[in-house]
């Protein structure tokens, strides 16, 4: 029983190394945001810091624009998932969909968000294979429809790269919510398959992605990377304005900054809230809407919208990546030619010593910290098999915590804390961040196959005497490769993806692909841009590659594990 | 040293509710069949005995195996073999691991290797032992298992509707030699059937639960 002990203790581990610095962070953006900031020779209680924050001008547009750009996105995303499972599913239409969109699920955002600027700009793909013939245009008109003042481009960039997240989220939850039967029945009835769906089959579903939605909203309300690529710069987003703060050479700037982040804290708790609220008005009218009893109009119609409108976001975002690999190939491209005059691998050559240091870095962050984190998940899995206490609703809660509160609302406050103990260097500290975005994922990954498999196994190897830690590692272990080395690619694919960590807690020393592509956005150097796009896709992507074939090499004389 | 398996006062209760109870002796080479609607209890009496219980349940009462008190022992250390209506070979594993897997450990790499060969052809199945467990067909598998859980040597035997999966002339070749090597080994079974043909074939004692 003296091995069980750390093993139960893994548990509180693995919420220490996730909550630990959310809460840490969010301390230390609480000091320096009423004044105390001793390094910068400030100590408080004071509200200065709170009335720069209210006298920076662009505050209203800022917080107005998180605000819009959070929510359309959620929303819009949201919906079109429901037009897409509702219209189709179980269909050869449906499943073709979800053929395309899942693989989009681990592309780096930055990656996607370049991709979609690429094609959308008034110079880009799109302008360029419609001229001159159809615009008449032999320069590229003065449009601002990248960085529009609305964040249009902003929200089309963020429901690219969430609708194959709720999508592949709703799935899950069909899987668990026997939907097919509901809609069997709601057809029968002489119900529309959108209709019936939508009146039997969502409601269950919602109940389980909420967590998965509120994750999008939050997200949406103060991503980074994605407004520095696409998003309005005069203002920005409250989230990126808290970023100039930061990066400002004046450290009292930093006391404004952790102001911002308090309110984008509250910005992203007053709009769940709403949202709350909105979910039982919507679910209230939804039940008056049921008890009517209509069978469904407009039905055709709905179906193709969210037909057109699924295929073509994911369309958008292959043609987007297509773009960054023609463009870090690119020779020189004159304006209205839809391709360029040569290729070549003269960008490769002239980034390549960039690319491989950052690769290194991004290798390094990633591997660790989804191998930390897979470690972890597996003691967590293993202490809940032994102990038969499964995750409770509030353990859930709990896992989605890190996901749910705003990266720029307790990184500052991090990285301030770790300047003032004067830990702020190193790859160490980047890990440590990453690992909290890094853990919950790999722990939703891994824990439907965890406990998806036959324990009538773990019963036979135990008869046959083995150890509990036999059967783990002989039995367990080995049977749930395949589920394993796909946690560890989402893990890989999370971290890889990762912005505002690396910059803020690496302390500008920690260089990766991610960073690096990010940083090129102001410059529109659009060869270099192509050239890291595409490297921080493949970083994210090969791990996935390797997770099919590794198992397949390892078990291709096993056929019962292809299952 | 008195030889076979004793149930003393089993009592499994799930979530505090009484859900089953055994309270009898089975002599080494006995075997005694429990029948009994679905859903009663019989897998989980068998689980209380293998220490394989869900969160969901608690058990009071003794068991006793060959003169040693077992009821709180680990479930690797309790020497009960265990079958199911699948076979449960491991899939990661050829045929002849899946053996190494049950034997006890000692013996050299070649005495084992041995050893396995020598279980392979006990069982009609020379040559299997590279095989990839997946391709064997249901009589195969269900050998395979049965010579895996043997191998471990185990002090009783348990069957939770060993012989459902098989269709009927399979069943009866696989009962008689399960009852043959359990004989053969003086070993306690107790076995959950709802056939009554598997009842008549293994000749003890029936007891009906619910
Ligand atoms: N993990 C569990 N938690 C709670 N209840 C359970 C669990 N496993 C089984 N049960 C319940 O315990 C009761 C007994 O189940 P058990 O599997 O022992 O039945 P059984 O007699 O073997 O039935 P069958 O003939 O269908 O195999 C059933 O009502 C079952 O639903
Ligand atoms: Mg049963």
């Amino acid at each position: 029983m003296t091995k069980g002990l750390p093993l139960r203790a893994l548990p509180a581990l693995t919420l220490l190394a996730m909550l630990g610095p959310v809460a840490a962070g969010l301390w230390g953006t609480v000091l320096p945001a009423f004044g105390h900031f001793p390094v910068a020779g400030q100590s408080g209680p004071s509200l200065d810091p709170i009335r720069h924050l209210l006298d920076w001008p662009g505050l209203g547009k800022a917080i107005w624009l998180s605000v819009f750009t959070g929510v359309t996105a959620t929303v819009v995303s949201l919906g079109l998932v429901v037009l897409i499972t509702a219209g189709w599913w179980g269909t050869r239409t449906f499943r073709a969909l979800e053929r395309i969109l899942s693989p989009l699920l681990s592309v780096p955002h930055a990656a996607a968000a370049f991709g979609l600027a690429f094609l959308i700009a008034p110079s880009g793909w799109f302008a360029r294979i419609a001229s001159p013939v159809l615009t008449g245009w032999d320069r590229p008109p003065d449009w601002l429809i990248v960085n529009d003042p609305w964040g249009l481009s902003l929200v089309a960039g963020l429901v690219a790269k969430e609708v194959p997240f709720l999508l592949l989220m709703t799935l899950a939850a069909l899987g668990q919510s026997d939907g097919t039967r509901g809609l069997r029945v709601a057809q029968a009835l002489g119900y529309g398959r959108l209709t019936g769906w939508v009146k039997c089959v969502f409601p269950r579903v919602y109940a389980q992605i909420r967590l998965p939605v509120f994750v999008v909203l939050a997200f949406g309300m103060s991503v980074v990377d994605v407004a520095v690529i696409l998003g309005p710069s005069t203002p920005p987003p409250l989230s990126v304005q808290i970023l100039r703060w930061m990066n400002d050479p004046d450290l009292s700037q930093r006391l404004t900054a952790a102001a911002g982040a308090l309110l984008q804290l509250a910005l992203v708790l007053g709009t769940l809230g709403v949202w709350i609220l909105a979910e039982r008005a919507i679910g209230a009218a939804g039940r008056r809407w049921t008890a009517r009893g209509g069978r469904g109009r407009f039905e055709t119609g709905l179906r193709w919208i969210g037909f057109v409108t699924g295929g073509a976001s994911a369309i958008a975002v292959l043609a987007g990546l297509s773009g960054l690999v023609v463009w870090s190939f690119a020779g020189f491209w004159a304006f209205p030619d839809a391709l360029p005059g040569g290729f070549g691998l003269r960008n490769w050559n002239r980034h390549w010593p960039g690319i491989t240091d950052a690769f290194t870095d991004t290798a390094v962050v990633a591997l660790v910290s989804a191998g930390l984190a897979l470690a972890l998940v597996i003691g967590c899995l293993e202490a809940e098999t032994r102990s038969g206490r499964t995750l409770t609703r509030r353990g859930l809660w709990l896992l989605y915590l890190p996901l749910l509160v705003p990266q720029t609302a307790f990184l500052p406050g991090l990285q301030t804390l770790l300047l003032s103990l004067g830990a702020d260097r190193g790859l160490g500290p980047v890990i440590a961040a990453h690992l909290v975005f890094v853990l919950p994922y790999v722990f939703l990954s891994l824990g439907d196959p965890w406990r998806a498999w036959d324990q009538r196994n773990a019963r036979v190897a135990a008869s046959l005497g083995a150890t509990p830690a036999a059967v783990l590692w002989r039995v367990r272990l080995p049977m749930l490769l395949r589920p394993i080395l796909t946690a560890v690619a989402v893990g890989v694919a999370v971290s890889v993806g990762q912005y505002l960590p690396t910059l803020l807690i690496g302390g500008g020393r920690v260089a990766t692909l991610t960073t690096e592509a990010v940083a090129l956005a102001s410059g529109g150097d659009r060869r270099a841009i192509g050239v890291y796009a595409v490297a921080q896709t493949a970083a994210a992507l090969l791990p996935f590659a390797a997770a099919l074939a590794i198992p397949a090499l390892m078990w291709r004389n096993r056929r019962g594990l292809h299952g | 040293m008195d030889k076979g398996m004793t149930l003393r006062n089993l009592r499994i209760t799930r979530d505090g509710q009484p859900l089953v109870g055994l309270d009898r002796a089975i002599a080494a080479g006995e075997v005694l069949t429990v029948m009994g609607p679905s859903g009663v209890g019989k897998s989980t009496l068998l689980a209380a005995i293998t220490g394989t219980l869900g969160p969901a349940f608690k058990c009071s009462g003794e068991i006793w195996l060959d003169g040693h008190e077992i009821s709180n022992a680990a479930p690797h250390e309790r020497r009960v073999g265990i079958l199911f209506q699948d076979d449960l070979l491991f899939p990661h594993l050829s045929v002849a691991e899946n053996l190494a897997f049950g034997l006890r450990p000692g013996g050299s790499r070649t005495q084992r290797r041995a050893q396995i060969d020598a279980a392979l052809s006990e069982i009609d199945l020379d040559g299997f032992a590279d095989r990839d467990p997946a391709t064997l067909s249901g009589g195969q598998k269900a050998r395979v298992a049965l010579m895996r859980m043997l191998l471990s040597e185990p002090c009783a035997l348990l069957l939770d509707e060993a012989f459902s999966g098989l269709d009927a002339a399979l069943r009866e070749q696989m009962r008689t030699l399960v009852f043959e090597r359990a004989k053969a080994r003086s070993l306690p079974v107790l076995m959950v059937t709802h056939d009554t043909e598997d009842a008549a074939a293994a000749g003890g004692d029936v007891i009906r639960l619910g």
